[in-house]
């Protein structure tokens, strides 16, 4: 019988905590089949972030180390900087990359750091229990913002991939989503890009991924997926951002 | 000097940011670490410094930051997960005077934040105190050492008026990196082993306890082998100076002036100031009742004498804090104050003898 789907060897296989419908266990699955079809599982190292992947290192059958909070760039810098000819991620939410990390990340991008960050986006602090992101959407509730995001008192949503563009050292930035099954497809091919990035030694690359939290946005599985695809990509389009790479002219 | 012997103790990458009065080793780690093969990164901020740091810990390197007081507060966070991640990193403090942004003289206002940790969580650094250039050298060279040792972070605190002076020098020779022990938790990807996390996040208390004990058996175990002071004309004092770093240094020139007015006093030196040469000073109190601690602050090592000494001499203290620098005539004065007070003198206490006054 030919096996035609099968466990990521960079996964392991462990019983994944995340609440049913998030976003995170079908990233963790993108990364994990990009380091194994790029054949660097024994020399790829991550760094997770605080916040609901904090466990990632219970997933990812790769070397890991823990970073404080919004900090995951630097330590991921400190690590390469080490190890040239290993490929070093970070994992990151949005409140640890455009919130508390957001002078680590624009520093990182800027000195052109040979590291590839992964930025699951979903207008929430997840992990403490569904306060306001720098990236929750106007109107939208959390348990700090009651009746909604309002701009004038809270700020607009930041689009943190979009100012990475101005810094001359990102090479590759692109948002992407999962709540597809073709939009999952486009966000492997991002992934899987952004680590080739960093093989090449082209600079720092980005892959921010939309992903449903129907836990903190108190909404159905499936209504948490048609509401990332139809109203969180209004303020984040989905597409590729920056791309000095000329890969896709060859 | 910092920074050439951190680099022949086989540091290779440093991470820094801008900040008086130290802005000497960034300034020569940028050009030295070239020559030598290493990398230099100048941060965007002292908290992206620790966390570099961190990183080339994990990965096994010899690494060092260093900063001015301002900037080591902003490290703390970073110092508290070197600690709880059992990472081998060097960190020097170029104390200046605060709170706040203070100024940029030399001061020791820096003690408390050193020894007790800084940080959030039960940790200690390993702080050295140096009060010569030469000294600043070994020491350097010794924080390596003790590090990857303890798998710890170690401070070295200092002062902008170390960081200012000139005096010859003898280095050691350049270490070769292929002696150093193997490190065995490092992580340099999973080739031929499973993979591997450097964690602090451990979410049950009892295994959090029970890493926390582990660090005590640690910090023990420092504490045996590594407490480390200079005993100075301790033999025949009747009152003992106790005075660490740029203090120290003007400690024993009053001394000598009080010395030869022919009072007996004598100097204990802490160069390691945690662990904290406790017993040394308990010891001392068996022969010696009059004990002045001497440090260019409002009073904080004073508190470690005092818990040394448990009541069993009198401990008075003298400091000037703000980055005031105080004269070797100036201590000696105080020092001659509280020696008369006690009525130390030779003659008095003939003159007591003779009258018979208990």
């Amino acid at each position: 019988m030919k096996k035609i789907f099968e466990k990521p060897k960079s996964l392991k296989p462990n019983v994944m905590h995340y609440c049913p419908g998030c976003g995170h266990s079908i990233i963790h699955r993108l990364v994990a089949e990009t380091i194994d079809e790029l054949g660097i599982q024994e020399r790829t190292l991550g760094v997770p972030p605080a916040g609901c992947a904090v466990l990632a290192y219970n997933y990812f059958d790769v070397d890991m180390g823990e970073a404080p909070h919004g900090r995951a760039v630097a330590v991921a810098t400190g690590l390469k900087r080490v190890l040239p000819d290993h490929v070093v991620f970070t994992y990151q939410g949005d409140g640890d990359i455009a919130a508390i990390g957001t002078a680590e990340i624009i520093h990182a991008a800027n000195r052109g750091e040979k590291v590839t960050a992964i930025f699951v986006n979903n207008g929430t602090y997840g992990m403490t229990g569904g306060q306001m992101a720098p990236t929750t959407l106007l109107g939208m509730n959390s348990t700090t913002t009651p009746g909604g995001r309002d701009g004038a008192r809270d700020g607009a949503p930041l689009d943190l991939t979009q100012m990475l563009a101005v810094a001359e050292g990102s090479a590759y930035l692109e948002r992407v989503t999962v709540a597809t099954p073709k939009h999952i497809r486009q966000a492997k091919k991002a992934i899987k890009k952004a680590f080739q990035v960093q093989l090449d030694g082209l600079g720092f690359s980005v892959v921010e991924v939309l992903s449903p939290c129907p836990t903190n946005w108190k909404m159905s599985p499936v209504a948490a997926y048609e509401w990332t695809l139809q109203e969180m990509t209004k303020i984040f389009p989905l597409g590729v951002i920056k791309d000095i790479t000329g890969y896709d002219e060859k | 000097m910092l920074g050439e012997a951190a680099v022949r103790a086989g540091c290779r990458y440093y991470f820094g940011y801008p900040i008086t009065p130290q802005n000497e080793v960034p300034e020569y780690m940028s050009g030295r670490l070239l020559e030598v093969g290493g990398t230099f990164v100048q941060a965007e901020s002292e908290l992206a410094s620790i966390n570099m740091v961190i990183g080339a810990a994990m990965a096994g390197a010899r690494v060092m930051t260093t900063s001015s007081s301002p900037g080591i507060s902003l490290m703390q966070e970073g110092i508290s997960y070197l600690a709880g991640l059992e990472l081998p990193a060097v960190i020097a403090n170029v104390v200046r005077g605060g709170p706040g942004l203070g100024n940029i003289a030399p001061a020791q206002s820096d003690y408390f934040q050193a020894t007790r940790g800084g940080g959030h969580g039960d940790y200690r650094t390993i702080v050295l105190a140096p009060s010569s250039c030469q000294e600043l050298c070994d020491l350097t060279m010794k924080a390596f050492d003790l590090a990857d040792k303890y798998r710890n972070p170690v401070m070295i605190l200092g002062d902008g008026m170390m960081g200012q002076m000139m005096e010859p020098v003898e280095f050691p020779e350049m270490i070769d990196l292929a002696d150093l022990p193997a490190k065995d938790w490092t992580i340099t990807g999973n080739q031929g082993r499973p993979s591997r996390a450097l964690l602090s996040l451990l979410l049950t208390p009892k295994v959090l306890e029970d890493h926390n004990y582990k660090l005590v058996r640690k910090y023990d175990a420092v504490t045996r082998s590594e407490t480390d002071w200079e005993e100075y004309l301790l033999e025949d004092a009747r009152q003992v100076v106790v005075a660490y770093g740029t203090a120290a240094r003007i400690a024993k020139g009053a001394i000598k002036r009080v010395r030869s007015m022919g009072l007996k006093v004598g100097l204990l030196r802490p160069k390691t100031l945690w662990p904290f040469p406790s017993q040394p000073i308990k010891e001392l109190t068996r022969i010696v009742r009059q004990l002045l601690v001497f440090e260019m602050s409002t009073g904080q090592m004073v508190e470690d004498v005092e818990m040394a000494v448990a009541g069993q001499a009198q401990v008075h203290f003298y400091g000037r804090p703000g980055g005031v620098i105080p004269t070797p005539e100036e201590v000696a004065h105080q020092i001659s104050h509280y020696y008369y007070q006690a009525g130390l003198m030779d003659g008095e206490d003939e003159a007591k003898r003779r009258g018979g006054v208990a």
